[in-house]
């Protein structure tokens, strides 16, 4: 039996174990899922005490599957996306034990929905040009500015927050990371209508809003060190997931095409063939680098895959609606809501065709990834920087 | 789960013949050589194929093979799609090799995969999976079952009267695996005429046969000759993916490195975004070719029951990519990518006949749309 066969059933056995101490049908769903955060069953990579067991990172389906099984409660990770995939690996790599601790568990149980207070109105791909401002006040800061196209932040208890707290260095040098309260007095979300009509994200009014010293992350002035930490994070979050094949879009568009033999053409037929191609390449890159990182070979092909998706999304959605023809033409709700998260399932071909125009946008716009792997995997010149050595505030705004 | 990533082995075997690719196969000396008779580079062949003991890393032991698999010759091939390298590595260790296998046979395989000698399947390097059994060659004289001759023994029991056209490996083979009347024949090369053909890739010569009479050994008849003839277009399709990444990598490896030093309007060309964003999403779609040509080689190697589909889509996926690369690597070069000197070319006619051998993008895709369910 292979080592890791082995820790596999010794896992298994252990979940089981617990399993029989904490009934996941008669425990109050909050309960057990703390209890499943201190057993170390929450992410089995993250170290012992913090909701881990400081096991490979593979082993996590193991545990995944066993609670699935039973029809544990769950965390409904899909409702704190931010939460999970990016601040939960900042706070672990650059949170105080204190801070580890505070923060974790109630975040992995779903208890504290996150959101990421990074974009402003003036700062987008380029973020470290970023102006909120961070004033020591002495074992608190106080911290206004402007955020936009802040995902979930009515929905959030907390957020990942970088701030300009040294405004004569130049723009990378001058920024502080902080976990902030979005209860606290001075801050205001407000909605913002995107182009399905709803409001996913919304600008978040930042006005002398006191954030404790004890909320900062990482060094004064590493902020930008630890947003890498997130973003990094991010793409991998965005372009990750485990899927079977014709999963997502392209799943909707085989259904579609198997559906209604009258809505096919031969271009179409092409176009669709073509997509399907692409997309299995996608899915099996994707397999390959949850491997890779699997086997601690990490490799930079997390870019690559986000790339692709955001692409393929796009020309499947595309697709979708030029194959309805007529029905095409309809859309399910204009109405303006508020809504959790975001499901290209539920809703109509004009939402997925609307909702994917923005996968080429957050998190990076797909044409920042391409200067990324074009510098940093390929290793080419960087673009001409004209703001490098300029103090943030002498650059032209 | 298919394992996608390379083993400690696979990259132990592709630095050795890389390192005998850098020695024997630099770009000078392959593209002389086309300019030369020689059908192929017979020492570099002997050193890949006896002395690293490539040719047969997908026989088993038994059968005096290296006991690997199809996974581990795919890197193989990524080392000669890198280099062009002129061998007829693609041709008898894989097609030849896995349509013996499929078959049985272990008297040429074991000759195969000692590297003493090779064969080729003559059909039409285009000639993609699910092909039937081509009418242009016939079978006479058919001795009757019973009184069949041994393999290799004079007179054969049959001679094959045809033609078939653009066979590749085939110009130096030393058998040749002959599809006729729903029987896979050996046929020695010596019994066969052979014109080789000016080919659009210069590194892989094709070649024109004709049999008048030739003495015949069958390897495999009826339902064993349709799989043996199956298994060797399959297994070429899936590994010739590999063979396309390795050419598609070396593309974007070369043109990368001179764009970072050749200057225009006083900055590396490198540094224009234009091609900046050109190169990275050549750079995406060989990381994804590479998890489709694993996937491929790893379903052939295994025959898994997702081994059409893996086909299909590594073929209709890399040919692409790998055509892309190079003409990518010949634009980038700017007027030197144009030259006979610079290798760009050999690449770019490598990459175009790749994309058409085992059947076109197009052909892929149509047979996807059979295997998936997804009918016009
Ligand atoms: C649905 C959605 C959800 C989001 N959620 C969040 C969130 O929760 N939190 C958060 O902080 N932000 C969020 N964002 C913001 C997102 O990160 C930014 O929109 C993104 O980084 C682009 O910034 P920008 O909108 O200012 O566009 P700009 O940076 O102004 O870009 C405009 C165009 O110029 C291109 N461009 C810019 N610089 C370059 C360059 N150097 N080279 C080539 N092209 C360039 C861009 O690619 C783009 O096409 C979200 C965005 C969307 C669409």
């Amino acid at each position: 039996m292979s080592e890791s066969t082995a820790d596999a059933d010794d896992l298994r056995r252990r979940v089981h174990e617990f399993l029989d101490t904490h009934d996941p049908g008669s425990t109050e769903p909050l309960e057990f899922l703390r209890a499943r955060f201190d057993a170390g069953f929450a992410w089995v990579h993250f170290p012992s005490g913090l909701g881990g067991l400081d096991a490979p990172r593979a082993l996590q389906s193991v545990v995944d599957d066993a609670f699935t099984a039973v029809g544990a409660p769950r965390n409904q990770a899909e409702r704190n996306v931010i939460g999970l995939g990016m601040a939960a690996p900042t706070i672990l790599r650059f949170g105080t034990d204190e801070q580890k601790s505070r923060l974790l568990r109630p975040l992995w149980t779903g208890e504290d929905i996150w959101c990421q207070l990074f974009s402003e109105p003036g700062a987008g791909s380029d973020l470290a040009a970023l102006g909120t401002r961070a004033v020591r006040d002495g074992d608190h800061w106080i911290v206004t500015g402007q955020k936009v196209w802040t995902s979930i932040a009515h929905e959030a208890r907390w957020a990942i927050l970088v701030a300009r707290t040294d405004p004569g260095v130049p723009k990378h040098r001058g920024m502080t990371y902080f976990v902030c309260d979005m209860t606290a007095p001075g801050v205001e979300v407000r909605p913002l209508r995107q182009i399905t009509g709803e409001a996913e994200f919304n600008e978040v009014f930042l006005t002398d809003v006191r954030i404790p010293d004890t909320d900062r992350l990482g060094d004064v002035g590493q902020g930008w060190a630890v947003a890498q930490t997130t973003l990094m994070n991010e793409r991998v979050a965005i372009g990750g997931g485990a899927a079977p094949r014709e999963s997502g879009m392209i799943g909707m568009v085989t259904a579609l095409w198997r559906e209604h033999p009258e809505l096919r053409t031969a271009g179409l037929h092409d176009t669709l063939l073509r997509l399907w191609v692409e997309t299995e390449a996608a899915r099996l890159t994707g397999m390959r680098l949850r491997q890779q990182l699997a086997a601690g070979q990490p490799g930079p092909e997390g870019s690559a895959v986000k790339l692709a998706y955001a692409r393929l999304n796009q020309e499947a959605s595309g697709l979708e609606l030029e194959l309805l023809g007529e029905d095409g033409l309809r859309y399910d709700d204009w109405t303006m809501r508020r809504p959790t998260g975001v499901d290209f399932t539920r809703r109509s071909p004009g939402y997925r065709y609307l909702r994917a125009k923005g996968n080429s946008i957050e998190g990076g716009t797909s044409e920042i990834l391409r200067n990324i792997v074009a510098e940093r995997v390929l290793g080419l010149p960087g673009e001409i920087r004209v703001d490098k050595d300029v103090a943030w505030k002498d650059l032209p705004k | 789960m298919t394992d996608l990533l390379y083993g400690d082995i696979e990259e132990e075997l592709r630095r050795a013949v890389r390192s005998v690719l850098d020695d024997l196969a630099p770009w000078s000396q392959v593209l002389a050589g086309v300019e030369g008779d020689d059908p192929y580079d017979a020492k570099l062949w002997r050193t890949i194929s006896a002395d690293l003991g490539c040719a047969g890393l997908a026989v088993p032991e038994e059968l005096g093979g290296a006991g690997a698999s199809f996974r581990e010759a795919a890197v193989v091939l990524e080392e000669l799609g890198r280099a062009v390298a002129p061998v007829p590595f693609l041709g008898s260790a894989v097609v030849a090799t896995a349509a013996l296998l499929e078959a049985g046979e272990t008297e040429l395989l074991a000759q195969l995969a000692a590297g003493r000698r090779t064969a080729a399947l003559a059909v039409p390097f285009s000639t993609p999976p699910g092909a039937s059994f081509a009418p242009t060659v016939r079978a006479e004289d058919v001795a009757p079952a019973g009184e069949r001759p041994v393999a290799g023994e004079p007179g054969g029991n049959a001679t094959l009267t045809g033609v078939v056209r653009s066979v590749a490996d085939g110009l130096a083979a030393d058998v040749l695996l002959v599809p006729a009347d729903g029987v896979l024949y050996a046929v020695d090369g010596a019994d066969v005429r052979r014109t080789a053909v000016t080919s659009l890739d210069m590194t892989r010569p094709l070649c024109d046969l004709v049999l008048a009479s030739a003495p015949a050994w069958p390897v495999a008849t009826g339902h064993a000759a349709r799989r043996a003839l199956e298994a060797a277009l399959t297994t070429g399709a899936a590994l010739l993916a590999s063979e396309q990444l390795g050419l598609a990598e070396r593309c974007l490896e070369t043109t990368v490195a001179y764009v970072k030093t050749r200057y225009q309007f006083g900055r590396p060309i490198g540094s224009f975004q234009g091609l900046k964003h050109r190169l990275a999403d050549l750079w995406v779609s060989i990381s994804q070719a590479r998890a489709v040509a694993r996937y491929a080689a790893a379903c052939a190697a295994e025959g898994d029951p997702d081994t059409a589909v893996a086909v299909a889509v590594a073929q209709a996926h890399c040919s692409t990519v790998a055509v892309r690369a190079a003409e990518e690597c010949v634009q980038l070069h700017g007027g030197i990518g144009f030259t006979w000197e610079h290798p760009a070319h050999l690449y770019l006619k490598r990459a175009k006949s790749t994309s058409i051998a085992f059947g076109t993008p197009d052909r892929h895709r149509a047979a996807l749309a059979g295997l998936v369910d997804l009918p016009l």
